[in-house]
């Protein structure tokens, strides 16, 4: 088996390959990097939540930003730590989870994907290279969400 | 991933002794498509986050993911609030308004 899978005892087993740890390991500093620079590409990661009022939103930001940012980076900081792990528990995997859809988010914006972009795969894209880790980030981000649903109650 | 900018309604003056009818409007959480979210990821999220059945939740991401965006949460503003906090944790595109 590669990839993540939920076991008997309620924990995930992990199995990944050397190359594949290793960017879990180093992917995380680099999105902390452009989350203290406010890269542009972090406009998914804070989303508006009032379309039609300025005022509310400004007051919604300013109250949420920190909260949200803290629990970004706290699971881009477990992904970091464990991303050698054979196994995890579900609060791990959670926040395997969060880092992940973090790093999709800001990796998608920049390469500006759209519902077609894995229609048909370049090669000689000059971004071929990070299309193929976006959609090897997808791959494993459905593969947690899979092993997590196996956990969900009356799933 | 649409950027709508939403119109406000306008506001009909009624003639009517009820002075908290609007504040009394429930608000509803918006969830809106995007090009990025795994369509397994949206339905994993709704079932987490509002103990939907996967049943219902993959309903929900169909209609976010088909018409564009989907009610997935109303109540009170605080509570609407809360949800999009919680949506917008989770990396989801979500808004919140009040009810028409």
């Amino acid at each position: 088996m590669h990839g993540i899978a939920r076991t008997r005892d309620g924990d995930y087993r992990v199995r990944l390959s050397g190359h594949e740890r290793d960017l879990l390991r180093t992917l995380p500093g680099q999105l902390r990097h452009l989350l203290a620079e406010d890269d542009p590409s972090l406009v998914r990661l804070f989303p508006p939540a009032y379309a039609d009022d300025p005022e509310a939103d400004a007051e919604y930001r300013r109250l949420v930003r920190e909260g949200l940012m803290e629990g970004k980076l706290a699971a881009l900081f477990e992904l970091e730590r464990t991303a050698a792990a054979d196994r995890l528990d579900e609060e791990q995997l959670g926040a395997w989870l969060g880092a992940l859809e973090s790093l999709r988010l800001a990796l998608g914006t920049q390469l500006e994907v759209t519902e077609d972009t894995y229609e048909a795969f370049d090669p000689d894209d000059p971004h071929a290279a990070e299309l193929a880790l976006y959609g090897w980030l997808s791959w494993l981000q459905d593969q947690v969400v899979r092993a997590l649903s196996a956990g969900l109650r009356g799933d | 991933m649409s950027t709508q900018t939403i119109e406000a309604p306008i506001r009909v003056e009624q003639p009517e002794t009820f002075d908290d009818v609007d504040a009394d409007r429930p608000w509803i959480v918006i969830v809106w498509n995007d090009p990025i979210n795994l369509m397994s990821y949206v339905t994993f999220v709704f079932q987490k986050l509002f103990g939907y059945s996967k049943q219902k939740a993959t309903k929900l991401m169909l209609q976010v993911h088909e018409e564009g965006k989907a009610v997935v949460s109303s109540g009170p503003r605080e509570r609407a609030e809360l949800d999009v906090q919680r949506l917008h944790g989770h990396g989801l595109w979500a808004t919140l308004q009040q009810d028409s």
